[in-house]
């Protein structure tokens, strides 16, 4: 009946319990008069689905099959009772004797005998051997009624649990007057004002073995134990809660140190607080893509891509961006064991261990079929609660469906997605996508879930394979629309641009056969360049030295040209100084005028 | 036997009463018998095994009635949960008549008595 997990970190359940139970007793104390009481079972999850506990002062009827908890549930109700709202409770148990009772539960940490001590809680132990027995006539349970009502006001208890009141057809011979007699019993209880839980076998066909629904009609409550590909789920079913709402779904609850947990499987709360505050996720150029800044604190991230395309790198990397921002990570590896993570990590100059040893991170290596889904989210619950991470990285998600249906994992990952968002916590989420179908495609259906979606992706061309990266779709920033090629290098993750060219896109060596090309081609435009501009400079040297030769020459033939003119001239001048000498010497004449020479030669 | 069957019923208003006779042979029967109340069940239950013990144990038995509603300990360290029910403590075995006594020969072959 009692379910044990391995021990530790079970006092950070209880503060979870402590604090969703306080949420609800605020909540219940806002309840308008009109409603029908009811009475916090504090019984993590039960008084969400039942929107508030039990109907208070009537018989609550908890019938399942042999180990489905119905004991457990009984006594939680009254530990919670007894210790969180002081209303002591009565145990009235039909199977097991108190010491054994107490035993029991001691693993969950309800110390019963304590309780006992506090008169915060009567355990009386019917027992009721047929073979003793011998029916002389008529009899009633009145005896029975006594002592309930004994155990009842010794304590001035307010709840009270039969287990399992059935128990006594086997033990009496006559089931007529037992009938009678049981009916009597459910008005007694009311008219005590006693919030009782009866507990009852699952019979073939009906609720109860012995048709105890018939006289229950207030509440019944189903528990189920279901084991589906050696994988056990239990679950809860609210069959009828006459005068109030209630989930009519089956949830999944759980047991294990810290009690019971029933899960709803969408929360019935969903006012998250929306942080506008931006973190970073470890890789700069990414942080670029998603407006500059990285995503929201509080918001869901999925990485999907195919195998090997560096999703547990990326994510290591938001968890050291996570660790150095001094706050803590919590890393859920369902493929990898710490050490070997460690290691790996180190490769890509990823050196992740101090944040292990200054508590900041905190691996979480578990096999996926280990637990069932339930058991999966309590422990992430318990975890979270331990360690109050602000970012939880789950790697990767897609491991959950070999626990369950693939319908149940969804359902179980939006219950994680919408508990962390609660608790503004950033989730990032890895999915390993199969090579079938779309990228654009998780098999667990979350992607409604999800605020930024980063794809990776691998791009097979000239027989190698590169990873590509690109955000698909990233709620409430504007965000690049690139795709960008990711590498993996000794310094961790570098995203560098794709080459768009008229082939397409371009990675890897073909990306760098085309840099290489495009490099050669500007090489050779340079060289070209260059050429022409050595020719130029050429032919402007040539023709100025052309010009100078021409300007030489030119020069030279000045000077010949003016000696020549000058010698005309002197020539000339040297001509009419002889001619006058001549006029002279043949007139005699001294002073003679040219003209009256001239006049006298006519 | 008269003043015997008012002293069981004053037993039944007042307090547990034993009320015994002294030994004389065979076996020693200690009987107890809790009834709830005095409903007419009750007054049958003590008035029958009240006339057993006086015709078939005389001066060997130890009977107490013990109300319930008086003593309503009494049910949880006797195990009661039927009213009336009367145990045969000893001789052993140990045995248990759940009703208002009125099947004598039950009684009679739980009591191991010989008519």
């Amino acid at each position: 009946m009692v379910e044990s997990l391995k021990g530790g970190g079970h006092v950070g359940f209880f503060c979870l319990k402590e604090r969703l139970i306080s949420k609800t007793v605020s909540k219940n104390n806002n309840s308008t008069p009109g409603n029908l009481p009811k009475c916090t079972t504090g019984i993590q999850g039960l008084d969400e689905i039942t929107s508030g506990g039990l109907p208070q002062g009537r018989p609550t009827l908890v019938c399942g099959s042999a180990g489905c908890g119905k004991t457990l549930l009984g006594i939680e109700f009254l530990v919670r009772g007894a210790t969180l709202f002081d209303e002591p409770g009565v145990f009235i148990a039909f199977e097991e004797t108190a010491e054994e009772l107490a035993q029991n539960v001691r693993s969950l940490g309800f110390d019963l005998d304590g309780l006992i001590e506090k008169k915060k809680l009567a355990v009386d132990y019917i027992y009721i051997e047929r073979s003793e027995i011998e029916e002389t006539g008529e009899y009633d349970l009145e005896a029975l009624f006594i002592r309930l009502g004994f155990a009842i006001d010794s304590i001035g208890a307010k709840r009270i649990v039969l287990d399992t009141l059935e128990t006594l057809f086997a033990g009496l011979p006559n089931p007529a007057i037992l009938r009678s007699e049981l009916r009597r019993l459910f008005r007694w209880l009311k008219k005590k004002g006693v919030t009782a839980i009866i507990t009852a076998e699952r019979g073939s066909g009906s609720f109860t073995r012995h048709g105890l629904e018939e006289y229950v009609s207030d509440c019944v409550l189903l528990l189920d134990h279901r084991v589906d590909g050696q994988i056990s789920t239990r679950r809860l079913r609210i069959v009828k809660y006459r005068g109030s709402s209630h989930g009519t779904n089956e949830f999944p609850f759980l047991i294990d140190e810290g009690g019971i947990s029933v899960f709803p499987i969408t929360s019935l709360q969903r006012q998250h607080e929306a942080s506008s505050e931006r973190i970073s996720i470890g890789v700069p150029a990414l942080d670029a893509m998603l407006g500059g800044e990285g995503v929201y604190r509080g918001s869901s991230v999925l990485l999907s891509g195919t195998a090997g395309v560096g999703k547990t790198s990326l994510a290591c990397h938001a968890a050291d961006a996570c660790c150095r921002r001094g706050e803590r990570c919590l890393y859920i590896a369902f493929e990898e064991p710490e050490a070997q993570l460690l290691r790996n990590m180190r490769s890509i100059g990823l050196n992740l261990e101090p944040w292990v040893k200054k508590g900041l991170l905190r691996f979480h290596a578990a096999r996926p079929t280990m637990n069932g889904l339930e058991m999966h989210l309590a422990s992430i619950h318990k975890l979270v609660e331990g360690l109050n991470p602000s970012l939880v990285i789950v790697d990767p998600i897609t491991n959950f469906i070999s626990s369950g249906t693939v319908s149940e994992a969804s359902s179980m990952m939006m219950r994680l997605v919408d508990y962390l968002k609660a608790r503004q916590i950033t989730t990032l989420l890895t999915n390993l996508n199969r090579n079938e179908g779309a990228l654009e495609h998780t098999e667990l259906d979350i992607s409604s879930t999800i605020d930024t979606w980063l794809l990776l992706r691998d791009m097979e061309l000239n027989g190698e394979r590169n990873r590509g990266l690109y955000i698909l779709k990233s709620r409430g920033m504007s965000h690049s629309n690139q795709i960008r090629e990711f590498l993996l290098t000794d310094n961790g993750i570098l995203l560098t641009e794709v080459y768009l060219g008229p082939d397409g896109v371009l990675t890897g060596s073909a990306r760098l056969a085309q840099e290489a090309k495009e490099m050669a081609t500007a090489a050779q435009r340079n060289q070209e360049i260059e050429r022409k501009r050595g020719e130029l400079s050429r032919r402007q040297q040539a023709l100025e030295a052309q010009i100078a030769v021409l300007q030489l020459q030119f020069q030279t033939d000045k000077e010949e040209m003016e000696r020549d003119i000058t010698t005309e001239q002197v020539y000339l001048e040297k001509l009419e100084q002889g001619r006058q000498e001549m006029a002279f010497s043949r007139k005699a004449q001294s002073n003679g005028v040219p003209g009256s020479q001239k006049k006298v030669r006519k | 036997m008269k003043s015997k069957k008012a002293i069981a019923k004053d037993s039944v208003a007042t307090d547990v009463v034993n009320v015994t006779t002294a030994p004389v042979s065979k076996e020693y029967f200690v009987l107890r018998l809790y009834i709830a109340g005095l409903s007419p069940r009750s007054t049958l239950a003590v008035e029958r095994i009240q006339r057993i013990c006086d015709l078939y144990l005389m001066g060997r038995y130890e009977l107490t009635v013990v109300d319930l509603f008086v003593n309503p300990e009494m049910a949880r360290q006797a195990q009661i949960v039927v009213a009336p029910t009367l145990i045969k403590q000893s001789p052993s075995p140990m045995r248990l008549f759940i009703g208002d006594l009125s099947d004598e020969k039950k009684i009679f072959l739980g009591l191991n008595i010989v008519v």
